[in-house]
């Protein structure tokens, strides 16, 4: 398949369950919101070695946010239920407690309730305060800036992660150009985030290696300086290959993610160094979800 | 269909226990059921038809016409659907009500929402003491819901409740809040003697500054940004308290001779 004179291989990105939670962010102004948030979805880049993968999904407007501050959302997704329920808390006992003027609200409703500022409450020493309101219930904990408001709880829902595709280009800086194009496009679709550093992963993995403590090792197929010392995925010309990596609430909004992402390096044309789009294929041993790159860009996928 | 509705025949020479005429007893029932059920009238008991004409057949909606402060236990119990008091409410009205919205366009006597757990009371008027209190014996009032009271209410509102909201436009009488555990409760008029006595949590949130006793404590005058969370939720009540606004108040914690950690705010702070 050719989207403007750049291959779109018949490949699929091969995707994993995940345990998914958004949460508000409000502060003063954007400005303490960000840096919050930041602090949050810090060193949250992959389940690998962090625990979690996690991002801000978008800004909120004063009209969407629960307090009328302005506020981010952010996404955090684990491989289980215990390990987001741990990060979730610790993160926020350190990242959003102790950020000046901020305030954290569940930003999704679910059946599996998990605890936002329920034990983080203590750190009241029995001066915290709660307040049952419209059904849900805040907790106020006393601190040197006035108060910290945080909900009590915010839910857990089914997600998926792992959803990937790989920019393969002439050259680093033209690959980097189209990871950086698809990047601010995928950033306006919702329910779904980019873990990486700006989005962009240049260490793409796969499943296993020759150690036998490590679990995951350097996908060397698409490395551009073993293209003769391994059993490569490259032609020639390919000096780079970038991938993004797409964590989700669901399927489609992965698939959505991708599309406008590769939408947008497409449209950049085959100029502009990208010559090939392809997707992190592990045959079948990563996880369930198939994320066909020819489907979705037909608008086929299911 | 039209709102079953139960006009009063004639005034009453003694309290009524209207408990059983709500929506969930007397749904699926016909006219002459309804007609036939028994109610404490005095020391005796009569069918509801000796002193009510009833008309219509949806019971989701009740209303009592003509309605006298004798009318007591509307509402009592009541898990669903809607009543609407022409006139004015006896004792206990809304009493451990669970689900629902009860209007009474008068005056109510003591006891409204005594034992309340959920839904909406409103009361046009004014309304007796103990409003959202614990009834006799219980050491917990008004444990959820809704009251919304657009003239004055007596002494000891909110005496030991425990969760829920009581707007009141007008005045509120001595004693408010007092024994209060928990909850919210808003006067936006003045208040009266020992406010927050022996409050242990919760909040009283003042639009006038009142006298309040040694063991409630100044805590100075600050931004408070969850008070923009409550006001919110404020927002779809048809009251004056839609239109709070501003974060800032005077707080006071206590009361500190029980230990409580409840607050006062203040709205117009000094």
């Amino acid at each position: 398949m050719l989207l403007n004179n750049i291959q779109i291989d018949d490949t699929f990105a091969e995707a994993f369950n995940m345990r998914g939670a958004r949460v508000i962010i409000t502060a003063q102004n954007l400005k303490w919101a960000y840096h919050a948030a930041n602090a949050m979805t810090g060193f949250a880049t992959s389940v690998i070695g962090c625990g979690v993968e996690a991002g801000i999904e978008r800004e909120l407007t004063i009209e969407e946010t629960p307090d009328g501050r302005p506020g981010v959302s952010i996404l955090m997704f684990a491989m289980g239920s215990k390990v987001l329920m741990q990060q979730l808390e610790t993160r926020m006992g350190q990242c959003i407690l102790t950020c000046p003027t901020a305030a954290a609200f569940s930003g999704i409703d679910g059946e599996d309730k998990i605890s936002l500022g329920k034990h983080l409450r203590y750190f009241g020493d029995g001066f915290q305060t709660s307040k049952l309101i419209d059904g849900k219930r805040y907790w106020r904990i006393p601190v040197m800036d006035g108060e910290f408001i945080t909900e009590e709880t915010t839910s857990m829902v089914r997600a998926i992660g792992g959803g990937n595709f790989l920019i393969l280009a002439t050259s680093q800086p033209a690959a980097l150009a189209a990871a950086e194009v698809a990047i601010e496009a995928m950033k306006k679709v919702p329910n779904v985030i980019m873990p990486f550093p700006g989005g962009v992963v240049r260490s793409g993995s796969k499943v296993g290696s020759k150690y036998k403590t490590m679990f995951a090792s350097t996908n060397d197929a698409f490395c551009p300086t073993l293209k003769g010392a391994t059993n490569t995925e490259l032609s020639p010309e390919i000096e780079s290959v970038m991938e993004i990596v797409i964590d989700g609430l669901t399927f489609e909004d992965i698939a959505l993610s991708m599309k406008v992402g590769i939408e947008a390096i497409c449209n950049l044309g085959a100029d502009s160094g990208v010559k090939r789009i392809s997707a992190g294929n592990y045959g079948g041993k990563l996880g369930p979800h198939l994320f066909k790159l020819h489907d979705i860009l037909n608008g086929s996928n299911s | 269909m039209n709102a079953l509705t139960f006009t009063l025949k004639n005034a009453l020479k003694f309290s009524v226990n209207c408990s059983a005429l709500t929506p969930n007893s007397l749904d699926n029932k016909s006219i002459t059921d309804v007609a036939n059920i028994k109610v404490t009238y005095g020391n005796n008991t009569v069918p509801v038809s000796d002193l009510f004409d009833i008309t219509g057949s949806d019971a989701t909606h009740i209303v009592f016409k003509n309605a006298s402060n004798k009318l007591d236990y509307i509402g009592a119990h009541m898990s669903s659907g809607n009543i609407t008091i022409e006139g004015n409410a006896g004792s206990y009205l809304g009493f451990t009500m669970k689900s629902g919205e009860i209007h009474c366009t008068g005056s109510a006597e003591s006891y409204a929402a005594c034992n309340m757990v959920n839904g909406l009371l409103k009361i046009d008027a004014n309304v007796g003491d103990f409003v959202g209190a614990g009834s006799e014996g219980l050491r917990k009032g008004m444990r959820g819901g809704t009251v919304i009271i657009k003239g004055n209410a007596g002494d000891r509102v909110g005496d030991q409740m425990r969760r829920g909201l009581i707007l009141i436009e007008g005045n509120a009488g001595d004693y408010c809040g007092s024994r209060m555990i928990a909850g919210t409760i808003g006067v936006l008029g003045n208040v009266g003697a020992y406010t927050a006595f022996n409050m242990h949590r919760g909040t009283l949130l003042l639009k006038n500054a009142p006298s309040l006793h040694s063991t409630v404590q100044d805590c100075g005058t600050h931004t408070l940004p969850y008070l923009s969370l409550l006001f919110k939720s404020f927002k779809k009540y048809n009251t004056q308290f839609s239109q709070l606004n501003s974060q800032r108040v005077q707080r006071f914690v206590g009361d500190a001779a029980y230990k409580g950690n409840g607050e006062v705010l203040v709205l117009n702070a000094q």
